[in-house]
């Protein structure tokens, strides 16, 4: 065996890989969160089939969870991993167009026999030259089966519970090659299975093994040491998964204005997450519904809304369309609601635990009539809060219902998150009927911002029929005059468009003095600056501006793009924010560059598009 | 809800609207009867919330001096949902329509019953679909010519009090619109009852589907054709009131009191009160002619009601636990400092 080395590395990007019930998730999340308690920038990406539990050992059934680590500041969970461990040969074939050069490779001997490879759909016995795996890839070959059960015999743990556990003697070998000490991942797991004591000692005692594994037999490879990161702002931080930031945004929404918080939801991937979360928090008073479908979801929501609580409800693509009916109600009715679509991979049902960006003109345009809602898009996980808590304070503001866009990639993934106090928040003041204004009625506004006054049933004096059809501008009452009808919708309009006043400009990052400016939205974020920067450390000019804030537009947009030659607009979809941005800003000619494969951009692929827009 | 020693008429809960329902309507005579009802309960209007989908029927909010919000096709009783958890304080109803509620809106009414929210569903079923001029409903009799079944429909309709029965309702009454007297003493009883109180109304649309219910509310034959049911009363009914139902087996039947040996002893009580609501059921499925129509309270059980069992757990949660505040949901996360 050779002597252990240690390499020192800025960055690194781990993949684990097997099938759906081989437990990768919760393998990688612990990484993930011991990388980042001890100092890392972490950046995740869990990547799962829909189904729970597909055939074993095919392709279809291949879960994965990638996280990229570093000293340096992380902006995505990285292209292609440096070390990938797969549980099996359907999980190498899954993963063989990602294997880069130089790469480590971690594979379960136990598992690569005849059989498996006929499961995978291998033609000989030799997957590795049947897919071209390149000669400088380090293969490390460890049964880590027969070694979980080894690890385990004679304890009395049943067949199921030795199987089940061969993850930890993964995450064990992981964690020397990564020189993490063992005593942290054991606390994660205390805290993980403190109910299950057998399950508990049964991945203590072979997570410990696969450690000493590693460190015994000196394994002829290079050890990983991946220092702290010194880019971040010092603080408290911890790990957080898009959803559950979106949460809890939610829930500091609601202190903040004094109101009480009420999800009305339905299960639907990947957005589930959010009414899961937000149904831990009795304790704040938090109310959820789990409704008898995604309309019921909206309505009771809407009900809530009316009923004076600050009110969202949680959905994704196909959600969102048996939504529409109710968001048109809320734009009628101008009452406060947040609806948060995390956007899957469409149409129909479409690829229901992969990421897209194809929802956004569903949230701009699908409703009928004249029908304008704020939409904003959250650009990273740990952003998810912030954007969750800004939808709410414009919703209870502005009187209106506000669409937030999330995606699966950002709302499963997780990044680091310094933690917020309240005080420190922006203020939330919800647009109520003020004491005093005599004679107010349910369009009665505020004559310079357009917002109409929040009255809410139980206070007396301020009794009033809402609804869905159209009402006088000055009465309340229903109305079908033909001017009345058209100064209501420009009027709910210009309401919308006055949301702009409190949005901040679009900033550019990169090279300001570049000829060309990159343009995105929402989740793609990281991806696009990380390329963006890559590009400018190559000495090149490159700008980026990227948009939270869709409907309306932050002021400074059309100035924005005014400074440059070029503007490529880059998206998961066929160009959905760029034709809306051809609808919004005249004089500038857009390029695009879009992929709708169910999958995040890579950054090498955005820095080759960009170089070949460079030359 | 709270009441209040402030006495109310029904003039205190009419609003300023122009009630718009055509000239003989029967909807005129049950918002009548509402505003009556609201006024004896003693509720201030601004503790009231009345909603509504679409239809004739659910523009009655608009006629209500209260909050109200008149909202989309078949959503009613999800919305009404939202309200009462929202805000447990409130006396929340619903509005609806046989189309409405049993069409578009079936799946809300189903589940709102099964989950027992303390709000009140006032279902005008009049057979038809008016707003929309004159089409077939879920419960239009069989074989009823309307303009979108212009041979008759060929579906079976819905009879709503199976559906609230299926749906294991606590409270399901009728009435009559035309019957003042049993509507409101049924409408009180809803208001009272702690739960979701399903009040079929039976309204005579005098333009597309004109006496539907006729034979029912002709003044001289409505004593025959229909019996009103009283928790602990006899089944008695009748011009002559000598007529009762008796159990014979399995199946309810109509005897004559003083024939065949039959005393009011050997008549069937009523009790809405009973969980097993076999004979309940029984009572609101009766069809003419050879069988009386069951107005009033036919079913009436306690059971927790969605709205105060959240609030409860919210309680215990609240009292139980160490974070109160946002700021002590960050606390208490994992967390380091870099």
């Amino acid at each position: 065996m050779d002597k252990v080395k240690i390499n020192d590395f800025d960055n690194v990007v781990v993949r684990f890989s097997g099938d759906s019930g081989d437990g990768m998730q919760l393998t990688g999340t612990l990484f993930s969160n011991l990388s980042a308690i001890l100092g890392n920038e972490i950046s995740t990406f869990p990547d799962f089939p829909s189904e729970i539990r597909a055939p074993q050992g095919t392709v279809g059934g291949v879960s994965g969870f990638q996280v990229h680590l570093g000293s340096n500041k992380i902006f995505t969970p990285g292209d292609n991993p440096d070390v990938l461990v797969v549980m099996n040969p359907a999980a190498l074939k899954v993963n063989a167009p990602s294997i880069k050069n130089n790469s480590v490779l971690i594979f379960d001997t136990d598992n690569f026999e005849k059989s498996d490879f006929e499961k995978a759909g291998f033609l000989t016995l030799n997957p590795f030259q049947e897919l071209s795996i390149s000669e400088t890839v380090q293969l490390i070959p460890v049964p880590l089966s027969s070694l979980t059960q080894k690890s385990l015999e004679g304890l009395g743990f049943d067949n199921k519970t030795v199987l089940r556990s061969k993850n930890m003697f993964a995450l064990g070998l992981i964690c020397w090659l990564f020189n993490r000490p063992i005593d942290k991942a054991i606390h994660f797991l205390e805290n993980k299975f403190r109910k299950k004591k057998e399950v508990l000692s049964a991945n203590v005692k072979v997570l410990t093994d696969g450690f000493n594994y590693g460190n015994n037999l000196h394994l002829s490879i290079s050890t990983f040491q991946v220092e702290k990161s010194k880019h971040v702002e010092s603080g408290k931080y911890t790990s957080i998964s898009g959803n559950k930031a979106t949460a809890w945004g939610l829930i500091a929404a609601a202190q903040k204005s004094g109101l009480q918080l009420f999800l009305g939801g339905y299960p639907i991937t990947p957005a589930t997450d959010v009414m899961q979360e937000l149904v831990l928090y009795k304790n704040l008073g938090v109310k959820v519904i789990q409704a008898e479908d995604e309309i019921a979801g909206i309505t009771t929501s809407l009900g809530a809304s009316f009923a004076g609580c600050l009110a969202a409800t949680n959905t994704s693509g196909p959600g969102l369309a048996l939504k529409s009916e109710a968001i048109g109600l809320a734009v009628m009715a101008e009452l406060p609601i947040v609806i948060i679509d995390v956007m899957r991979g469409g149409p129909s049902t479409g690829l229901p635990t992969k990421t897209e960006q194809t929802d956004l003109l569903q949230a701009l345009y699908g409703r009928n009539g004249e029908s304008p809602a704020v939409v904003m898009a959250a650009g990273t996980p740990a952003d998810c809060f912030h954007f969750a808590y800004m939808a709410s304070k414009i919703a209870l503001e502005f009187m209106t219902p506000v669409i937030l866009l999330s995606d699966a990639f950002i709302g499963n993934g997780s990044s680091l998150w310094k933690l917020p106090r309240l005080e420190d928040l922006p203020s939330i003041t919800p647009h109520y009927t003020k004491a005093g204004l005599e004679k107010v009625n349910v369009t009665s506004r505020d004559q310079n911002t357009k917002v109409r006054y929040w009255s809410i049933p139980g206070t007396e004096g301020f009794g009033h029929r809402n609804g869905g059809l159209e009402k006088d501008y000055n009465t309340g009452a229903i109305s079908v005059d033909a001017l009345n009808h058209q100064k209501m919708v420009d009027t709910r309009k210009e309401k919308v468009q006055n949301v702009s006043n409190i949005i901040p400009d679009v900033v550019i990052e990169g090279d300001d003095t570049a000829e060309i400016l990159v343009v995105g939205w929402g989740g793609t974020h990281g991806h696009l600056l990380n390329a963006v920067s890559n590009i400018n450390a190559s000495g090149k000019k490159l700008a980026l501006a990227h948009f939270n804030y869709i409907n309306p537009l932050p002021k400074n947009t059309e100035d924005v793009f005014g400074k440059f030659k070029k503007v490529v607009v880059c998206e998961l979809n066929t160009g959905q924010f760029v034709s809306y941005l051809r609808s919004k800003v005249s004089g500038v000619e857009f390029l695009q560059y879009n992929k709708v494969q169910g999958q995040p951009f890579t950054v090498s692929e955005l820095e080759s598009h960009f170089n070949s827009l460079l030359k | 809800m709270e009441t209040t020693n402030i006495q109310y008429t029904a003039k205190d809960f009419k609003s300023d609207q122009y009630v718009r329902w055509c000239p003989g309507c029967g909807d005129h005579a049950v918002l009548n009867s509402l505003q009556k009802v609201l006024a004896d309960l003693a509720i201030p209007p601004h503790q009231t919330a009345i909603i509504s989908g679409i239809g004739c029927s659910s523009r009655l909010p608009y006629y209500v001096t209260s909050y109200g919000f008149h909202t989309i096709h078949g959503r009613g009783a999800a919305i009404a949902t939202g309200v009462k958890v929202a805000n447990p304080k409130l006396s929340v109803w619903q509005i609806t329509g046989d189309g409405d509620c049993l069409a578009i809106g079936g799946n809300h009414f189903i589940h709102s019953v099964r989950r027992n929210v303390d709000i009140n569903v006032l279902l005008f079923n009049n057979q038809i679909y008016g707003l929309t001029k004159g089409q077939f409903s879920p419960t239009t009799k069989k074989g009823f010519v309307t303009k979108s079944s212009p041979f008759g429909t060929v579906e079976r309709p819905f009879r709503p009090a199976e559906l609230a029965f299926g749906a294991r309702g606590t409270f399901f009454a009728r009435f009559l619109d035309v019957d003042l007297k049993v509507a409101q003493s049924v409408m009180l009883a809803a208001a009272k009852h702690k739960g979701t109180s399903v009040i079929e109304s039976l309204v005579n649309c005098i333009i597309f589907n004109n006496g539907a219910h006729g034979w029912l509310a002709e003044k001289e034959n409505r004593p025959d054709r229909t019996i009103v049911l009283e928790h602990g009363k006899p089944m008695i009914f009748g011009k002559e009131r000598n007529k009762g139902l008796v159990l014979d087996g399995m199946t309810l039947k109509v005897v004559t009191i003083g024939e065949d040996g039959v005393t009011e002893s050997d008549i069937l009580v009523h009790d809405a009160h009973a969980q097993d609501s076999t004979i309940q059921l029984k009572l609101a499925m009766m069809e003419g002619p050879e069988m009386p129509i069951a107005m009033g309270v036919i079913r009436e059980v306690q059971e927790e009601t969605y709205d105060a069992a959240m609030e409860q757990q919210i309680l215990n949660e609240q009292a139980n636990s160490k974070i109160k505040t946002f700021d002590d949901l960050i606390a208490s996360c994992e967390q380091w400092e870099m």
